[in-house]
């Protein structure tokens, strides 16, 4: 008996949470070998929020994002999307790991964009685009078509519908990984480091796109980035992550230009000599 | 000894009986191996160490017996198991035997195509939210076997090759003829000459044309690519 009004005092619990948060961690930490990258982050997201994490490389930051991907389980710690326990299920009342359906299930909210694009090679940029909407939500397949052409057009593709991958430059694959991401209508976009592997000169036109994304709003956006300037101009909140822990967040001008924590400073100088 | 030709044309329709049967066999033990290859591949995924142990040491066993211990054994000695003991036809105990001693190899060869594909594409499925099936179906096989054609090519005229073996148990194939119509007319020399022309006349131009396929295959998107940029670069001139 007492175990059913644990159930019902958590269930009560995440609702009165949902109305304002789509992802929460839960005390995460994550660890690789021996080696413990996360320990213990607490962080809510606001629907349609927009937030930039920081930090120098191995902090953990790409890690955060990964574990909410569903491509790193977490070693301990909780993350609830929308209300529902994303790396644990309820089974007679207990909490168990969740499974590959349970998984589905909850991450079906969540895009990403990846650092190297990760487009099939195998598909025209069209392809790619529609396989998703067409398999996985099973759309019909004339609008998720013209959705998807929709789609590449606003991100300035719409006259590379039938190339290849290997045909385009790592900025235009970059624009259609997007594309693709986004055909998904997600409630939550991930952007890992998608910048990072591209010429210096092919920088600004993802960019751009990722600024129109951010305007639209109604999406909540989680942005891995050494783009400062750019977390500076479209983040509603910067968050400094520093040896595995949350060593600093608020807006951005609170974080990139106010904060006196020794190790930011350390990391924007570096940014900026 | 020496060479008639009376004698070569006369075993020659003789042997080429057996011909429907060797190519036949070839095919069905080759077909088998395909089958039974994935089912190594995917036992072997199985994330548990005891599982992939006794499967990588079966593996290992069957690749290092020869095929005709393996054929004798499963013609000869395997009826003579008690309670799981069966007695299969010739053509059968061929099929079984070198189906399964084929699909170890073969079974590798797809092991190496999977792992070609790039981690990133793995992840991209899941950011998709494909199942596992359809991960499987869209993203990943079809980019791990075109790369494994040439080979699967090659190991089909290797299989080919080991199907005479078979003429030790009784499959009455092109081998198995010329030996009859040697014992028959003391013409040997003949028989077995036109059994290894055969071998040749069919071999060789499968292995130029899986050079040939090879050849296709590296160059497969870049192709598609080429082709797309070519129409491209008609259209800006027109």
């Amino acid at each position: 008996m007492s175990e059913s009004v644990v159930t019902k005092e958590h269930s009560q619990d995440t609702q009165t949470e949902n109305k304002d948060v789509i992802v929460s961690y839960k005390n995460i930490t994550k660890s690789f070998g021996d080696v413990e990258v996360l320990k213990g982050i607490n962080l809510d997201i606001k629907p349609a929020e927009k937030v930039a994490l920081i930090g120098p490389s191995g902090s953990g930051k790409t890690t955060i994002i990964r574990m909410l991907m569903t491509l790193e389980q977490p070693t301990s710690g909780e993350i609830i999307v929308d209300g529902k326990n994303l790396w644990h299920m309820e089974k007679n009342g207990d909490l168990v790991p969740a499974n590959e359906k349970h998984l589905r299930e909850v991450r079906g909210d969540i895009g990403m964009v990846f650092q190297h694009f990760n487009l099939f090679p195998h598909m025209t940029i069209l392809e790619n685009c529609m396989t998703a909407p067409i398999h996985v939500q099973k759309e019909d397949k004339a609008s998720a078509k013209e959705r998807s052409i929709e789609m590449l057009k606003k991100v300035g593709l719409g006259d590379k519908l039938d190339n290849y991958p290997s045909q385009l430059s790592g900025g235009q694959k970059q624009r259609v990984a997007m594309a693709r991401a986004l055909v998904m209508r997600p409630k939550i976009m991930l952007f890992d480091e998608v910048t990072s592997a591209l010429d210096p000169e092919l920088v600004g036109e993802v960019l751009e796109v990722i600024r129109d994304i951010a305007k639209e709003g109604e999406m909540a956006m989680v942005l891995v980035t050494h783009e400062m300037e750019f977390a500076l101009d479209i983040a509603d909140r910067v968050i400094f992550l520093d040896n595995g822990v949350i060593a600093e967040e608020g807006t951005p001008s609170e974080v990139l230009e106010h904060s006196d924590n020794e190790r930011l400073q350390q990391f924007l100088h570096r940014f900026r000599s | 000894m020496n060479w008639r030709w009376d004698m070569f044309f006369e075993a020659l329709p003789y042997v080429l009986q057996g011909i429907g049967v060797t190519i036949g066999l070839t095919f069905a033990c080759y077909l088998f191996a395909l089958i039974v290859g994935f089912g190594w591949t995917f036992l072997r995924r199985i994330p548990n160490k005891t599982i992939n142990w006794i499967i990588t040491w079966i593996m290992e066993f069957i690749r290092s017996t020869p095929p005709l211990v393996q054929l004798f054994f499963i013609f000869f000695a395997w009826p003579m198991v008690p309670y799981v003991g069966v007695t299969l036809s010739p053509f059968a105990s061929a099929v079984l035997g070198l189906g399964i001693h084929f699909s170890t190899y073969i079974g590798e060869v797809y092991r190496s195509g999977i792992e070609g594909v790039e981690k990133g594409q793995w992840e991209a499925s899941r950011a998709l939210n494909f199942s596992t099936t359809q991960k499987w179906t869209k993203i990943i096989l079809p980019q791990a076997i075109p790369p494994t054609i040439p080979m699967l090519g090659n190991y089909l005229i290797i299989m080919f090759k080991e199907v005479p073996l078979a003429a030790t148990i009784g499959v009455v194939g092109i081998l198995h003829m010329a030996e009859s119509f040697g014992s028959v007319n003391f013409r040997y020399l003949e028989a077995y000459t036109i059994v290894a022309l055969i071998f040749l006349a069919l071999s060789y131009p499968s292995a130029i044309l899986i050079n040939k396929l090879e050849r296709k295959m590296n160059r497969r998107f870049d192709k598609k690519a080429a082709l797309n940029s070519m129409n491209e670069s008609k259209g800006a001139v027109s």
